[in-house]
């Protein structure tokens, strides 16, 4: 009997070896000196070749210091793991995460180092500065550059058709209408990602802005809504518009992001609503998107205040938990700088301006990218919501798909909506909510 | 006439069920030699070439050969995670079917709790944290222990109602007692419920990929369907590779299956069915 | 460890540490004898294991059910997160489909488990390599399943929709679809499922003893009476495990759905675990935590009632 129990234990203790042997720890510093920094990014082809380059350029100025890129899945599930590897002191030493309204749930008091001040923002336009704060403190640098959020369109049809970038919304529906006649699709949605169906409400937000300036203040006090603003709750009227017009695609529901750029490269849908950024890993298959594909934003009411509203880059911040603070330092200040600018220029087309001063946009830039830089150049911009108030509610891509389907009428979704915002906030812990 | 019939019957229920469980697996191998272009149609037609040999290099080494530290890190958890839940539910679940009272009554409700309740995962990443276990091999295979232990534990109990009481008095005139009864006597009767448990458990667990993604985060650390699962968006443009993916990950469930397909029906035929 | 009463000859070493289980022992054993040979040391391992990793985080997580959870901090709010849980918007669509999918899936379970079970236990060429056809689905990984799937079930270029197509019948968008597409994911799950319920019926019909067989053969019963008066009811027990199990299953399913819809379109096909671990992503982890108390409550007063039901069943067939 003893003996039995022995063996077992011993096969045990055999196990937990062969399976403890199996894993090693990475962040040991080697013998020679040479420090190695974990680097957490999200798994899109787009971060994942910036960060490859960042990480193997900054290696080239500094032998010394070795930066190993580490993916995780994109979306709300990897915001999780992102949360779940803070708040347990198991961040990599640099991570790249978003910027504004999702980098408040971190609590980067509490987990991040501290930037204000560093020379590592040397670099930084100033006003980038307020989506990576957190109570006047700065915790992160841009990664990449910023981008725009309304309608890529396809300039051959365009052209086929006569047709001009449209103002307004009417003309746009104009548009669609022409297009539709003609046999090809007006708008692809692709509700499969979901996370694609709430450009037509995010991406109104300076037409929002235009017609009620305080509307970001107010909705963060809890005093203005969606509902009861006839300028918010208009992006849910376009999108239920769009789908009651049958000016979709077929198959729209289960369609995914990549079927919809392909779609609308191809010419066989001319609008799709989508962030700028999606473009550039399009080139490697289809070079042509450089110039037939363009962009503008989504159409408001008054063609007098047309513009659009444009996505701040993502952060790339430092764990507090790390143990190469200023290993990690040196590599932001590299990334902030104009030279890991035309280093990642080479690799990824850029798809809008960069907030790094003395970095700018290569010659050859795609036409998305000039398009965004026209409306910059006449100020006719405006941050999304989720960079000026740090609630966003976590539901609106369902609610968008909902509305978008014809399934929830564009009022009561948008009432849906301020419900989904109120639970957010009270789970925030604002003030007032 | 009748026979005639019955054939005919047969003869179509034969080619429903073939139709409906073979076509997917078609789908998923011929996918998966194709090349990209034809792969992208993602319909059912024959390949017009077949870059076998590459598409399962260009799987097997993407990023640094994840797959392979995967299969490893996949092999030993499956292996002793089921090792551990076979010994643990096995004598769990004899004291259980045998011995009644409270301790027996509580020991039942937590079963059944546990095949209902859903993991709490930051509570047991502190815990594991505090234990040194958080990010390890071990720490996971504990965790596929303790959630895999409800249903094994069912199984065994139930197979060990179909033995009779009078072998451990038997057992126990001859001298064995506690212990040595159960691992000289029982143990070895438990056979085909065992590997009833070893096949689903290893299942389970060679499949899980929720578990991995909590416990065992990191790219050196990954299982299999962690890589299919960053795969997906990975090669959102190269079907042929994802469904290559796919089916190398497939095959070490297959050999498993080929290895106990007969005893499958053997151990169900105890086990599960005396409920 | 003082109890050993030489009668029960209980000889066998037992573990330092059993000395509460061994006193207990002790009294169990003046109510029947057979006690000592079934130490409860033999749950030791079992109960380390499940209680430091399963059952500890589980109460804490009961804890911070009554807490506004952000990861970093927690404040005691009491029962508010009940209250918002319950007051979810889309709560009721959820547990509508959470029934209706544990009601489909294990209805087709087990009527098509039971038929696939009857057919590879009869003289059937090719059983041997059906009865390992229907089971292998449950050997691939849901990820894996969902993803291929995905691709059948594309509207108009999939595979499904173009064998419809071929008699003629124009498939729709079955996971786009806001009618269809719980309904697919359902099917789905039947498809990687059947082949286990199968498993368990062909146990089952194996070991209904060859007697009453002949018995009906004597009567002169067709196949169908066979069917009616032997097989279904003897095969009870087998139906009564593939109910459980797959019912269970059905109320806590998640995963499948989650690859392939992620509740979607809109909410048309969210279920309460994919409600649950929607509130989970977006931060709220004490809302969540609450949601999972609720789902465990739920299934407790769906399943041990019909357990009981069914069990009773089984005793008296």
């Amino acid at each position: 009997m003893q003996t039995s129990r022995r063996t077992m234990g011993t096969a045990l203790a055999v196990l937990t070896m062969a399976a403890l042997t199996s894993c090693g720890s990475g962040s040991e510093p080697a013998a020679d000196g040479t420090v190695t920094l974990s680097f957490l990014v999200d798994n899109s082809q787009a971060t994942l070749d910036t960060a490859k380059v960042l990480a193997d350029t900054f290696t080239k100025g500094n032998p010394a210091i070795r930066v190993e890129v580490e993916t995780r899945p994109g979306g709300t599930e990897g915001d999780n793991i992102v949360k779940t590897r803070l708040s347990t002191g198991d961040m990599s030493d640099v991570f790249w995460y978003n910027s504004g309204s999702l980098l408040q749930a971190l609590n980067p008091a509490q987990t991040m180092v501290d930037l204000t001040g560093d020379p590592v923002l040397k670099n930084v336009q100033k006003d980038y500065l307020p989506v990576v704060t957190q109570g006047g403190r700065v915790y992160g640098v841009p990664a990449g550059t910023a981008l725009g959020g309304g309608i890529l369109y396809n300039r051959k049809v365009y052209e086929k058709l006569g047709l001009k970038a449209p103002t307004t919304w009417a003309e746009f529906t104009a548009n669609n209408d022409k297009i539709k006649a003609d046999g090809t699709t007006p708008v692809i949605s692709t509700f499969k990602d979901t996370w694609t169906s709430q450009l037509f409400v995010l991406g109104d937000y300076y037409n929002v802005q235009a017609a009620v300036p305080d509307f970001a203040r107010d909705y963060t006090a809890g005093t203005a809504t969606f509902a009861t603003t006839p300028a918010a709750q208009a992006g849910f009227e376009h999108l239920a518009e769009v789908h009651a017009k049958g000016h979709l695609n077929e198959g729209f529901g289960s369609a995914t992001s990549e079927q919809g750029l392909k779609m609308l490269v191809e010419g066989k849908g001319a609008h799709y609503p989508m962030l700028s950024a999606m473009l550039p890993p399009l080139l490697k298959d289809y070079p042509q998107a450089a110039t037939d594909i363009g962009f503008f934003g989504i159409p408001g009411t008054d063609p007098a205040k047309n513009g659009t509203t444009i996505w701040e880059p993502p952060g790339i911040y430092i764990a507090k938990s790390t143990e190469h603070p200023d290993a990690a330092k040196k590599f932001l200040a590299y990334i902030a700088s104009p030279a890991a600018a035309d280093a990642v220029n080479k690799v990824v087309q850029p798809a809008g301006p960069y907030r790094i001063e003395g970095a700018r946009l290569p010659d050859d830039a795609i036409q998305v990218a000039k398009d965004l830089q026209a409306y910059i150049d006449k100020g006719a911009t405006a941050p999304a919501l989720e960079f000026l108030s740090p609630i966003k509610g976590p539901a609106l891509e369902q609610i968008t798909v909902a509305v978008g389907s014809g399934l929830t009428p564009p009022a009561e979704g948008a009432a849906q909506y301020d419900k989904d915002v109120a639970k957010q906030a009270k789970q925030l812990g604002l003030e007032g909510w | 006439m009748k026979n005639l019939r019955r054939a005919g019957a047969e003869a179509a229920a034969l080619a429903v069920a073939a139709a409906v469980f073979l076509v997917p697996f078609s789908f998923m191998l011929l996918t998966a030699v194709k090349d990209d272009k034809q792969a992208a149609d993602l319909d059912f037609s024959w390949p017009t070439s077949w870059p076998v040999v590459k598409n399962v290099i260009e799987v097997v080494s993407a990023r640094d050969y994840v797959l392979l530290r995967a299969y490893v890190n996949s092999t030993v958890l499956t292996v002793a995670s089921v090792a551990l839940i076979v010994v643990c539910a096995a004598m769990a679940g004899y004291v259980l079917q045998r011995r009644a009272g409270r301790i027996g009554t509580l020991a039942n409700f937590l079963v059944l709790s546990g095949l209902i309740i859903p993991p709490a995962i930051v509570p047991t990443i502190w815990l594991l944290q505090a234990l040194g276990l958080f990010k390890t091999l071990p720490g996971l295979i504990l965790v596929e222990v303790a959630f895999g232990l409800s249903y094994a534990v069912l199984l065994f109990r139930a197979f060990i109602a179909a033995i009779p009481r009078e072998l451990d008095e038997a057992a126990m005139i001859d001298g064995c007692g506690g212990l040595t009864l159960f691992f000289r006597v029982i143990f070895p009767l438990l056979k085909p419920v065992t590997i009833t448990v070893i096949l689903t458990q290893s299942v389970a667990i060679f499949n899980d990929f929720v578990n991995p993604l909590y416990f065992l985060p990191g790219d050196d650390n990954a299982t299999v369907q962690v890589t299919l699962y960053n795969f997906q968006s990975q090669y959102s443009t190269q079907w042929n590779l994802l469904f290559m993916d796919i089916v190398l990950i497939t095959i070490p469930p297959l050999l498993a299956f080929v290895f106990f397909n007969r005893k499958i029906v053997a151990g169900m035929t105890a086990g599960a069915v005396k409920g | 460890m003082t109890g050993h009463r030489p009668d029960t000859r209980d000889a066998g070493p037992r573990s330092a540490g059993s000395g509460l289980p061994a006193r207990r022992a002790h009294a169990t054993r003046a109510r029947r004898k057979t006690g000592p040979a079934y130490p409860y040391a033999l749950y030791l391992p079992a109960a380390l294991v499940y209680t430091v990793i399963f059952l500890v985080p589980t109460a804490m997580a009961f804890y911070f059910a009554l807490t506004r959870w952000t990861l970093f901090d927690s404040e005691f709010v009491g029962l508010d997160n009940f209250r918002d849980f319950l007051a979810e918007q889309n709560l009721s669509i959820g547990f509508r489909n959470t029934v209706v999918y544990a009601v489909v899936t294990s209805a087709l379970k087990v009527v098509i488990g039971l038929g696939l079970g009857v057919l590879l236990t009869s003289k059937l060429r090719l059983r041997g390599f059906l009865r390992s056809l229907v089971f292998f689905p449950v050997l691939v990984s849901t990820v894996a399943v969902g993803i291929t799937f995905s691709v059948l079930l594309k509207p108009d270029t999939g595979l499904v929709d173009k064998a419809l197509a071929l008699v003629g019948i124009s498939g729709p968008d079955w996971l786009g679809d806001a009618s269809t597409a719980l309904l697919s994911v359902a099917l789905v799950d039947v498809w990687k499922g059947v082949g286990l319920a199968t498993v368990i019926y062909i146990a089952g019909i194996l070991s209904i003893p060859t007697d009453y067989y002949q018995a009906v053969a004597v009567d002169g019963g067709g196949a169908w009476h066979r069917f009616r008066h032997v097989t279904l009811p003897l095969s009870w027990p087998a139906t009564y495990s593939v109910i459980i199990l797959s019912f269970i299953g059905g109320l806590r399913s998640f995963d499948l759905i989650w690859t392939m819809t992620r509740g979607g379109p809109g909410f048309t096909s969210d279920v309460i675990a994919s409600i649950i671990y929607k509130q989970y992503q977006a931060g709220f982890y004490g809302l969540s935590t609450a949601g999972n108390v609720l789902l465990f409550v739920v299934v407790t007063a769906i399943v041990v009632p019909l357990n009981w039901f069914l069990g009773r069943r089984q005793v008296s067939p």
